[in-house]
């Protein structure tokens, strides 16, 4: 499904992603772990296209298409989703609204017809139950006013909704309570199936508790530098990171 | 300017031959003013974005003899507020014409030309014409000067409208041509009335100027809204002077809308003259190409216990130049006044240009008031996130505008016209309202099939 290769990657002319190499096949999950300042978000703006950062090396092709090539709606459309670590707040535009803009370009990209208000507002209700997003914050801008769990529930609301391929969550237990973390756990796992892929992105081992990894990958200094199994995360929370440090 | 003291000089006969005697008492100071005082150029004080001096400088035509109104470009209009009951006018060029829907009476309420009202109420025009508005200003005076006609709105005491005024102004000519208009609103104690004016023009490419005076008078714990959209070619020019009079209690809201135009000129003068009075400006300018919008406002508290609210916000792109020169003047001894000055910017483009000049004068100690003024551009992360979520950037472009809106369009208070004024926007943002395309007159439509 996404096939990375030597992947570089700067942000002002200070290079952050040194050679990533990365396989990720449909029905997998992967976790990137790793201290701060590895690169671990700085992989998840790249692969969405977030155009403060630029790639200088390497490729990437997504079921089967160069991946860099498309703009950030154009990879959304293919089915690409970052579950953002900051979800950005957007005063004067409703979450119906936005939801629906999305929703409509993608099914544009498809070739279907819009949804009718009728369909989607029916879509949005069923999806909200997902992550039991309330009612209420549906109705209001988007991401305004929400608190921090509010915001990730949101995040997977969202994720629900577009039916990504492959979706990577960006530090999405950071700031979320152990209630709102099962909850956020909860809805990512009902959307998981044997035709699409999660990247979760995570400091620590907790969500993987919820979350179960195939595949646990180090990022270190904008490389990977360590690949194994669901235990390596166990041994990270247990270790620290400094013996991997220690090792390369 | 001679070369309209010379038409005035001229024909003035025939400006005087029908035209009110309440305005014709005030033509030779117009005159005097006219001819002694030069029209501020750009850079001259609250004048940062406009060049009144080359916006008269084209030789503009008057309908002096009051010929050739195309009685079909009254009716030709289409309105952009549909569902939207009104009671209303047309004015063709500086000619105003009642519709069908204005001719049904409404009790109470009177609307009629400034002609007609010399004949039928000279003394309530003695009483209030040209009392708001400031002769010594060279656009007042000239309006003074030159107009032939105008509408007056009176809405007695204690009456509500049982409908919106709506007066449809339209300007269409094959060579340049300047239209003169007159607005007298008056609304004695505790009467109500909404005013919907929309300003058009005709025609791309021929240059065509409005010069409009509008007063508007509040007695009493009366409720005066005043939406004013103008929806203009970019040859046109637009320059208009409101004047406000508030007595005690009384609430006024005039929103200035500019949704498409060449150079705007905007200028409102309130004075709040009694104590409890309530005041709330707002504006919203969307321009692109190389439109200029400028809007000045001046609030002056008289009395204690005044409020006034102001929000101007403006979305600029490609060239466009925006201007607003925003005074708030409370006079001394009036204290528990309230007073918020607000003007927010979003600047499209680099090329586009902004000149803001927020400005409190406060004489009296126990007050609140504030001013606000921002500049930026659209948040690149929302775009981005936006994006990330498949919304294409150009939609995401729009959207965010849309939103940057929001609120000014949430303060109208006529429901019918927040909804379309949102629908306005947002084809307007979306392109599709760069020219007036719905006034034109309509050849007869090819069949079907």
């Amino acid at each position: 499904m996404l096939q990375i290769h030597d992947l570089h990657a700067a942000i002002d002319g200070k290079e952050i992603l040194r050679g990533i190499n990365l396989d990720v096949h449909a029905g997998e999950v992967h976790a990137i772990m790793g201290p701060n300042g590895s690169g671990k978000s700085t992989l998840s703006a790249v692969l969405t296209g977030n155009p403060a950062y630029s790639v200088t090396g390497g490729t990437v092709t997504f079921n089967g298409k160069d991946l860099l090539a498309l703009s950030p709606e154009e990879r959304a459309h293919e089915g690409l989703f970052l579950s953002f670590q900051y979800p950005v707040e957007i005063p004067g535009v409703s979450m119906v609204n936005f939801m629906r803009a999305a929703v409509n370009a993608k099914r544009a990209y498809q070739g279907l017809e819009p949804l009718s208000a009728a369909e989607f507002l029916k879509l949005m209700r069923a999806k909200r139950e997902v992550v039991e997003l309330d009612a209420k914050l549906a109705n209001r801008s988007v991401n305004e006013g929400f608190s921090g769990g509010e915001k990730k529930r949101n995040e997977i609301f969202q994720m629900a909704m577009l039916e990504p391929r492959l979706s990577i969550l960006d530090e999405t237990d950071s700031g979320l309570d152990i209630d709102a973390l099962r909850i956020v756990a909860g809805g990512v796992n009902r959307l998981r199936s044997a035709s699409n892929a999660t990247i979760v992105i995570t400091h620590y081992q907790r969500l993987l508790d919820y979350i179960k990894p195939d595949v646990v990958h180090i990022l270190y200094k904008g490389r990977i530098i360590k690949t194994a199994g669901p235990e390596l995360a166990l041994e990270l929370e247990r270790r620290g990171y400094d013996w991997i440090k220690d090792e390369c | 300017m001679q070369q309209y003291i010379d038409l005035y000089n001229e024909h003035r006969e025939a400006f005087h031959r029908d035209a009110p005697a309440a305005l014709n008492a005030l033509r030779e100071r117009a005159l005097q003013v006219v001819a002694g005082t030069p029209l501020p150029p750009r850079g001259s004080d609250d004048h940062e974005a406009i060049d009144l001096p080359e916006m008269f400088a084209t030789d503009y035509g008057l309908n002096v003899s009051r010929l050739n109104i195309d009685p079909r470009l009254a009716e030709s209009f289409h309105c952009d507020v549909p569902n939207l009951s009104t009671a209303l006018w047309c004015v063709a060029g500086d000619v105003p014409r009642p519709t069908a829907t204005a001719l049904r009476p409404m009790p109470g309420v009177d609307v009629m030309t400034l002609r007609q009202a010399g004949q039928r109420c000279p003394e309530l025009l003695e009483q209030y014409l040209g009392q708001a508005a400031d002769i010594s200003q060279p656009v007042v005076a000239l309006n003074t000067l030159l107009a032939q006609d105008g509408l007056l709105i009176h809405v007695h005491e204690g009456v509500t409208c049982p409908k919106p005024i709506q007066i449809v102004n339209i300007l269409n000519a094959t060579a340049p041509m300047m239209a003169v208009r007159r607005l007298l609103v008056v609304a004695d104690s505790g009467a109500n009335v909404k005013l919907l004016l929309c300003d058009h023009t005709q025609r791309d490419g021929v240059p065509m100027l409005s010069l409009q005076v509008t007063e508007v008078f509040a007695a009493s714990g009366a409720t005066i809204d005043v939406y004013d959209l103008e929806e203009a070619t970019a040859a046109t020019r637009r320059v208009n002077a409101s004047f406000v009079s508030q007595s005690d209690n009384s609430n006024v809201l005039v929103d200035t809308i500019t949704l498409s135009g060449g150079t705007t000129r905007n200028e409102i003068t309130v004075d709040a003259n009694d104590p409890g009075t309530e005041t709330h400006l707002l504006g919203m300018a969307i321009a692109d190409g190389s439109q200029t919008v400028d809007n000045r406002t001046l609030i002056r508290h008289h009395a204690p216990r005044c409020d006034s609210n102001e929000m101007y916000k403006y979305v600029l792109d490609d060239k466009a130049v925006g201007g607003f020169e925003g005074r708030i003047r409370v006079d001394e001894g009036c204290p528990r006044v309230e007073a918020y000055q607000g003007n927010r910017n979003l600047l499209a483009a680099a090329t586009a240009r902004m000149h803001t000049k927020p400005q409190l004068e406060i004489y009296t100690d126990d007050v609140r008031c504030s001013h606000g003024t921002t500049i930026g551009q659209l948040d690149d992360d929302a775009l981005f996130y936006m994006q990330s979520r498949g919304i294409p950037r150009d939609t995401a472009r729009t959207m965010l505008m849309q939103a940057f809106m929001a609120d000014v369009i949430d303060a109208v208070r006529l429901d019918v016209l927040r909804d379309r004024l949102r629908h306005l926007v947002d084809k307007r943002f979306a392109g599709q309202l760069a020219s007036c395309a719905n006034c034109h007159i309509q050849s007869p439509r090819p069949p079907i099939g």
